[in-house]
Order: C-alpha cells, then sequence, then structure tokens
C-alpha cells in the first residue's frame, strides 16, 4: 500500500544538515521526562492489574505485591455478578462497530461527494456541516435525550448508536483526502465506460482514500470506545451499559451507604478496557499517521 | 483506463456540464445529511424551544420569552462554573500545548534518539478512555493506596493533597493535559513535517541556526496547526465533564454539582429534572464557545496573513 501524501518524505531532507544533525543525547534526556509522564500511570494500571486488594493498601503503588495476582483478578472481573463485565464488553463492541462503521461510512461518502460533485446546496451544507463542529456537544446532549426519550429510543442501543455516526471531523477529512488522491480523470475515464457513480465509488476511490478511511475509522473507534457522556445520560440500565459507564459505577460502588469496594476489579477492568484500543493504534499507525498529515495540509 | 482521444475528451465535457449530472451528489452526501438533521439540528432546535419556555407547577408548561436567559445569567451557581472552567483554560490550555509544541519540534528536530518511540508512546494516553484516566489518576492521588501517599510518607509531610480545595483544579488540569499533549504533538509534528525542504535550503544558506529556525520558519508553519489546536482546547475546556464528574466521589466536598456549567446542566436535568433551565444553560455555553472560537480562528488567520 502507498500513500500518495503531498508531505515531505522526512527521507528526503536528510541531506541537509538542519534535518541531519547530530543526535543530542541532552534534548533525548529532556525528552524521557515526556515519556515518563506518558507511561507511569499506564505502568501503575499494569502493576496493580497484578494485587490482591491487600496488597494494593499495604505495598508501594509501583512495585509488585506480595503475591502475582493478574489471572485472579482477570478471572474475578469477568465473573463478577454473573459476568456482567463480558457484557458490557459486548456492549461497547456493539456499539463502536455500529457506530464508528457507520461513522466512517457516512463520513466518507459524504466527503467524497463534496470533493468531487458539484448539487444543489452544496454551499449550504458545507457551511452547516463546518459550523456543527463548534457547537459544543453540551448544548446538544440534553436536548437530545429528551427528543429520543420522547421517541422512545433512551435505553437502547439505538440510542448511543445514531448519535455516533456523525463526524464532522470525519467528513472533512475525507474531503481534503479525496482532493488529494483521487484524481477527476480517473472518475470521468470510469462514466465512460459507464459505470454508475457509487460503482466507481467502491471499485476504483475506495482503494485510493484507504489511508484516509483508517484515519477516520480509528478515530471513530476511540471516540465511541471511549464515550461515557453519552451513555451516561441515556441509559439506565446496567445491561447496556459499555465499559466505561460500568467500570465507573463498580469505582462509585466503594463509598455510600452500602459500601462494597471492588478496587482490584476496578483496575484489572481497567487495563482490560484499554488494551484492545492500545493494540489497534500500534498497529495501524503507518495509517493513521499518514492520513493525519494529510488533514493538517490545509489547515 | 485514461481517455485521452480529442473525441472522446470533448465529449466527456459536455458530459460533465450536463444538469441531469448535478444531483448524483446527493447520493453520496445525502445519508450523512438524514442523520446529521436527526442528531444535530433537531436536538439544537429543540434545546432553542425547551430554553424559551417554563414548566410550573401550576399552569403547566408556558412560553417565558428570555425569562431563563435572564435567570441563567443572575445565577451565581453558573458563574461561579464559568469563572472556574474559563481560570482551567488560562491556565491548563497554554501550558499543555506548550509542552506539546515543545515535543513536537523535539521530535521533528531529528536530533533525537529513537524518536519514532518518543512519539508513539507520549500519544498512547489520547486512546485510554477519559473515565479509565480518572480512574487511575484518582487512585494515584488517592490517600489509600495512592503514589502521592508514598511521597508524602517519603518526605514526612502531607503537602500533596490532590483532592482539596485549593489543589483539585491543578489536580484536574494534569489529567486533562497528560490525555491530550500526545494528540497535540502529532497535530502540530504532521504540520511541521509538511514543510518543504527548499526552506531549509535556504535558512541553511542564509546561516540560519537551531532557534533561528524554530522562531523563522518551524512556529510560523504549525501556525494553522496552533490555531485549530487551541480551538479545540477551549472548546473541550468550556465542556469539561468527564474528569470532575469521575472525581467526585473522591472528592465530595470539593467538586460542587455545579462545578462546571456542563456539570451544572447536567445535574440540573437528571437530578433536578429541570430540563428547560438545563437547555438554557447549554445554549449560553454554546453561544460563548462558539464566539470564543470563532474569535481566535480569526485572530489567528490574520497573523497568518502578515
Amino acid at each position: 500500500m502507498t500513500t500518495s501524501l503531498r508531505t515531505v518524505n522526512p527521507k528526503a531532507r536528510r541531506g541537509f544538515s538542519i534535518t541531519r544533525p547530530r543526535k543530542s543525547a541532552a534534548l533525548t534526556v529532556v525528552m524521557l521526562l515526556f515519556l515518563i509522564y506518558a507511561v507511569v500511570p499506564l505502568l501503575w494500571l499494569v502493576i496493580n492489574a497484578s494485587k490482591t486488594q491487600a496488597d494494593l493498601f499495604t505495598t508501594f503503588g509501583l512495585g509488585f505485591g506480595d503475591s502475582f495476582a493478574l489471572w485472579d483478578n482477570i478471572v474475578a472481573t469477568f465473573t463478577y455478578r454473573d459476568g456482567i463485565f463480558l457484557r458490557w464488553l459486548g456492549n461497547t463492541l456493539l456499539y463502536v462497530v455500529a457506530g464508528a462503521g457507520g461513522a466512517t461510512l457516512l463520513a466518507t461518502l459524504a466527503g467524497y461527494g463534496l470533493a468531487k460533485f458539484t448539487f444543489p446546496g452544496k454551499k449550504l451544507y458545507f457551511a452547516v456541516v463546518l459550523g456543527a463542529v463548534a457547537v459544543p456537544g453540551t448544548a446538544l446532549a440534553v436536548p437530545t435525550f429528551l427528543l429520543f426519550s420522547q421517541m422512545g429510543l433512551t435505553n437502547t442501543p439505538w440510542s448511543i448508536i445514531i448519535p455516533s455516526l456523525i463526524t464532522p471531523f470525519g467528513l472533512y477529512l475525507i474531503w481534503v483526502y479525496t482532493i488529494d488522491s483521487v484524481p477527476t480523470e480517473l472518475l470521468e475515464a470510469a462514466r465512460l465506460d459507464g459505470a454508475s457513480e457509487l460503482r466507481t465509488f467502491f471499485t476504483i476511490s475506495l482503494k485510493l482514500l484507504t489511508p484516509g478511511v483508517v484515519t477516520v475509522a480509528l478515530f471513530s473507534v476511540v471516540a465511541t470506545w471511549n464515550n461515557y457522556f453519552l451513555p451516561l445520560i441515556m441509559l439506565s440500565d446496567p445491561a447496556w451499559y459499555p465499559l466505561t459507564v460500568g467500570l465507573n459505577q463498580w469505582s462509585s460502588q466503594a463509598s455510600g451507604v452500602a459500601a462494597e469496594p471492588i478496587y482490584n476489579l476496578v483496575i484489572t477492568g481497567s487495563l482490560i478496557t484499554i488494551v484492545p484500543i492500545v493494540i489497534i493504534f500500534l498497529f495501524l499507525q503507518r495509517f493513521w499517521q499518514s492520513g493525519l498529515s494529510a488533514g493538517s495540509v490545509k489547515q | 483506463m485514461r481517455a485521452t482521444s480529442p473525441e472522446t475528451s470533448q465529449a466527456l465535457g459536455q458530459r460533465v456540464r450536463k444538469p441531469r449530472r448535478e444531483w448524483q451528489g446527493w447520493q453520496f452526501v445525502g445519508p450523512f445529511a438524514l442523520v446529521f438533521v436527526f442528531v444535530f439540528i433537531a436536538p439544537l432546535a429543540f434545546a432553542l424551544y425547551l430554553s424559551l419556555f417554563q414548566n410550573r407547577m401550576v399552569g403547566g408548561n408556558s412560553f417565558v420569552g428570555f425569562e431563563n436567559y435572564v435567570a441563567a445569567l443572575s445565577d451565581p451557581q453558573f458563574w461561579n462554573g464559568f469563572i472556574r472552567v474559563v481560570l482551567f483554560l488560562l491556565v491548563q490550555v497554554p501550558i499543555m500545548l506548550a509542552l506539546a509544541l515543545v515535543a513536537a519540534l523535539a521530535i521533528d528536530s531529528a536530533r533525537l534518539y529513537a524518536s519514532g518511540v518518543f512519539r508513539m508512546v507520549i500519544f498512547l494516553p489520547y486512546a485510554v478512555p477519559a473515565v479509565v484516566a480518572v480512574l487511575i489518576w484518582g487512585f494515584m492521588y488517592g490517600n489509600n493506596f495512592g503514589l502521592t501517599a508514598n511521597i508524602n510518607d517519603l518526605l514526612g509531610t502531607d503537602v500533596l493533597r490532590p483532592f482539596s480545595g485549593q489543589w483539585i483544579l491543578a489536580s484536574i488540569g494534569n489529567i486533562v493535559t497528560w490525555e491530550y499533549i500526545g494528540y497535540n504533538m502529532l497535530i502540530f509534528y504532521s504540520a511541521l513535517k509538511t514543510i518543504p525542504a527548499e526552506l531549509y535550503e535556504a535558512a541553511e544558506i542564509d546561516g540560519a541556526r537551531g532557534f533561528q529556525v524554530i522562531k523563522a520558519i518551524k512556529i510560523p508553519a504549525a501556525r494553522g496547526a496552533i490555531v485549530i489546536a487551541t480551538i479545540f482546547s477551549i472548546i473541550g475546556s468550556f465542556q469539561l465533564f468527564n474528569e470532575p464528574n469521575v472525581l467526585k466521589p473522591l472528592a465530595e466536598n470539593v467538586i460542587s454539582s455545579y462545578f462546571t456549567p456542563n456539570m451544572y446542566a447536567y445535574n440540573l436535568s437528571f437530578a433536578g429534572q429541570q430540563f428547560n433551565y438545563a437547555a438554557t444553560v447549554a445554549i449560553i455555553m454554546g453561544v460563548i464557545t462558539a464566539v470564543i472560537a470563532y474569535v481566535v480562528q480569526l485572530r489567528g488567520t490574520r497573523k497568518e496573513d502578515r
């Protein structure tokens, strides 16, 4: 897969000494501070997911406990209260696949349509969608809840999936990306061959748009996987909770009248929650990094 | 594939200009528009409608004009939260963006060993859900088995109290910075990567070195990205909700139900059932955010023209 971007290949400018200076140990050490800042909380999570509840209280935070209970904690997390955690994991996957998948599809189609077609109402369309980026989710959350509750959509998966389907940022990114990487002559040639516009899109353009689409998909996945405010408002039945809301419920169980702290499960559950998304990011980094640079060209 | 003969390209020109093709675009932009109207336009219109009405015990739902707005603008609890997020944004956003810019410049400078590792690892926290980030930091801040407790024990003091009244905003700011520093760094880095090699070549000939290059080439090139990142950070600060809401059980007396405007709107509607008033608060915040974002964008682009 080649990525045709209007960015400078970093290797191309290695010939100049501004871009090919001597490596600096001092700068690397300074940057290590950033690295440590980013890593310590994650390290804390990994280490403490291996501790029993007793060890959590008695042993040093960044050191291992007296016993290594990671596996026990994982089993306990998945079996606590008839395996509700697994249910939350399943819900999260459902919201991610339907929400982020749908969002990527809609944003790709619309960004492509805006880049390659002139149609009645195009200017208004663009202005309204880009203007929407400035509208804070705050202003929308409560009214959306009220609207959905009148339609009987609250406390169903639809109340999470439908609002996740819109990503103005994704539309913008695909728009930029299409202008950069889908030549109009190619589309015209396909038209002459008698292919329908949709067919041309799915057989030719989509392949050229892959890095952009992967970027939009990845950021939509993160947004839906991490979604908290919307499900918190929309859902009252724990059976429909995603991981984020469920974990917070477990955490708040530690205080109150009938306090039943399960710190070890909250910590292990948190670890299980972030592992898949971290893996996805690591594996797809080539795609989303090139997709991001395309977006920044037009800024 | 490519049509090159004069005949075909002529036919092509006619075809493209034919008006019947015009509506073709809607089959691509239509689905997005449909959902967009449903989840953006309709709730916005509904919020506006709600904000102009009041639901009273006696008399039911009635039109009250701008009464809710007048009430909100003279509501000390609203202003309490508002001033807090403004303070938060004035301190946290510059610190986070400055650090992100430093990191991006360092990675772009090619003077780092293993710069790819730095780029990836510093970005990682962005992938961590806000709830999980707050839970982790909340545990680390806590007295029970937190790192701050360990540090306080070590120093034999109790200087570090992240959940006390004077520290709580800094504690939240630290969590937000941790979550978004890498994301902003990547945005800046992407902008820096687009600087053409010829510019460096010219700078080289002029004898520019180190900080001169940063000041004369890199910062101007990243200006657009800086404006975008600033706008997103301002919007994020005004919407502050997840972090204080998840921390609330740990700092019950310090984080009030109107700690931020967003928390206020949330608690008004879900604890107080005051939906009309909540919608009003949300709209006021929306308007303020949009205006500030617009002003920042105007100022940012004007500087760019200079």
